[in-house]
């Protein structure tokens, strides 16, 4: 965690109701400046509700949002001036230009027109975009419209971004460009508040994940924090060069379960060392050679499922 | 609204949102059809083929097309962004509903009187009137920003899809011609249908035009910007909480 002691987000007891649904039910957590704080839930468990409570979008039944010391509710628009927003895909005008987009942007939070300008050429091309900068964003593919999304809510570099499923329904690349943006911003000092359905984006991107499930949260901790917690099981990822009949391995008691996961098998183990020696020893006997040979521990998708496993 | 937030960034809003409207809206089909052919081919069938004294006429036919021409855009903005997904992100910045309405009027007010100044332009050049330039201006402002403030007040009720929305603006647009005095004229209208009259905004625009280009009224001229004035603040407040209530829909 960084900068422990300065808090961008203080959440308290944040709580929403939609006639009987309870949303979000009495949430807490904070989030310090300069982290990449993830926040990750299966559909319906109240992201959304909460992201939106938390950028003034709507008003909580009770409970405290502070951005940066600033009451969201008491005082939207100056808490607004510190933030960026990038809601789901398809939000920006595409009738208009890349350019027009951020000077729009730019105007809400007054920079002035002679800057702008300027601005939005630069912020272009740090993303690459300054060629097509004229040109509608109607034409421009879904990577590109997420860039100039992300681009005209920074224009007026805000201490805190906050994105709801950025890299939801983009290519590899796109996605990789979209991550690489994030983690260059945080370098430069922005604190990220992120939803997403990813779990190895949250995994390799986050500093922090706080875990949703049911209007409450479930947990909050490092990727790594949550995986130690599940981490009572093992798994063992092989492959061979040829295919194989695993029932003599099972029959060594080693193995928990196994899995198919493609060309390759997943065996659960709570030994595996013991597994890795013995699958040695078995690739020797059989005359077969390893393609895949790994050692796996929990990850953060085993903990989000566990944590979330009434859902499912 | 407390008299605090009626600062810079409440008016660079407005500014911002009008701005918008006016580049994103003003030339979309379904503006221009409802709020330029559509009073222009009611006035032709209303018109052609029948004996009208046109120099009577005229102060209603511009009352129709301000009406028609302001109240056209605020109705669709709302659904339209709410369909584009950019609803959410327009009120991510920095802006109030309240400011995001007013912008909305705005740009409606805008429309309406550049195209209304057109057709004042027309009647000037063809028929001989003695205007009174100072009540045209403020009455042809004031009837803009409250008809605009009705198209807005009606974008609320069903905000997710324009064509619902258009069906519901004409249903209440069209009776408050009728009972305007636009094709009737005030003094002879009589009981029911004169006492309808004065629920319609129109009639006190139609009221203000007669006054500033023929020098006549039926209605005090301090009673036409009042009653004007508060079908404004009324239209204004019904969109600001219809629009609050009905935020989350569609996004």
């Amino acid at each position: 965690m960084k900068n422990e002691s300065i808090k961008v987000i203080e959440v308290r007891e944040l709580t929403k109701r939609f006639g009987d649904v309870t949303a979000v039910n009495h949430i807490s957590f904070a989030v310090t400046k300069r982290e990449i704080f993830g926040f990750l839930g299966p559909n319906g468990a109240g992201k959304t509700t909460t992201i939106r409570m938390l950028t003034g979008l709507i008003t909580p039944d009770s409970g405290d949002v502070l951005i940066d010391g600033v009451d969201i509710m008491k005082n939207p628009i100056k808490a607004k001036m510190k933030i960026g927003v990038i809601p789901e895909m398809g939000n920006i005008y595409v009738d208009l230009t890349a350019k027009q987009n951020i000077i729009l942007a730019g105007k809400f939070y007054g920079i002035a027109r002679g800057e702008l300008g300027n601005k939005a050429d630069a912020i272009l091309a740090k993303f690459g975009l300054l060629e097509r900068a004229d040109d509608p964003v109607k034409t421009f593919s879904k990577g590109m419209k997420q860039q100039v999304n992300i681009a005209s809510a920074i224009v007026h570099s805000p201490e805190l971004l906050f994105l709801d499923e950025p890299t939801a329904g983009l290519d590899v690349q796109s996605q990789r460009m979209i991550k690489t943006i994030i983690r260059e911003m945080n370098q430069r000092g922005t604190t990220i508040f992120l939803t997403t359905h990813n779990i190895e984006e949250a995994n390799v991107l986050c500093d922090r994940v706080g875990i949703i499930n049911n209007g409450e949260i479930a947990a909050i901790d490092t990727p790594e924090g949550l995986k130690r917690t599940f981490e009572e099981t093992q798994s063992v990822e092989i492959s061979f060069d040829k295919p194989v009949d695993l029932s003599e391995i099972e029959e060594s008691r080693l193995v928990i379960r196994k899995e198919k996961l493609g060309d390759k098998w997943r065996l659960y183990t709570d030994n595996p060392d013991k597994l890795v020696k013995y699958l040695a020893q078995f690739a020797q006997d059989h005359n077969l050679i390893f393609t895949t040979m790994e050692i796996c521990g929990a990850s953060l998708e085993d903990a989000f499922v566990k944590l979330t496993e009434d859902k499912y | 609204m407390p008299l605090r937030n009626f600062n810079r960034p409440f008016f660079r809003g407005i500014a911002v949102v009008t701005e918008k409207n006016i580049r994103l809206y003003y030339t979309k089909p379904p503006v221009i059809i409802f709020g330029f052919l559509f009073p222009l081919f009611m006035f032709l069938a209303f018109y052609l083929g029948k004996e009208i004294d046109f120099y009577v006429f005229f102060p209603g036919l511009l009352a129709m097309f301000l009406f028609f021409i302001a109240s056209s855009v605020g109705p669709l903005i709302t659904p339209w962004e709410k369909q584009a997904g950019t609803y959410e992100r327009l009120l991510s910045f920095p802006v109030s509903i309240t400011t995001i309405i007013l912008g909305d009027c705005a740009a409606g007010m805008i429309f309406g009187i550049m195209i209304n100044v057109v057709v004042l332009a027309v009647g000037l050049i063809t028929l001989n009137y003695c205007l009174n330039i100072m009540i045209l201006c403020l009455g042809m402002l004031l009837g803009a920003f409250c008809f605009s403030s009705l198209g807005v007040s009606l974008a609320s009720p069903s905000v997710q899809n324009p064509s619902y929305v258009m069906m519901f603006s004409s249903i209440i647009r069209f009776p408050l011609i009728f009972i305007s005095g636009i094709f009737i004229p005030l003094e002879d209208l009589h009981g029911l249908g004169r006492m309808l009259c004065y629920f319609s905004p129109i009639t006190y625009m139609v009221d203000i035009f007669n006054f500033s280009l023929r020098g006549q009224s039926n209605i005090a001229l301090i009673v036409d910007f009042a009653a004007l004035f508060v079908f404004s603040l009324t239209f204004v407040y019904l969109a600001n909480r219809t629009h609050k209530r009905n935020l989350m829909r569609g996004l």
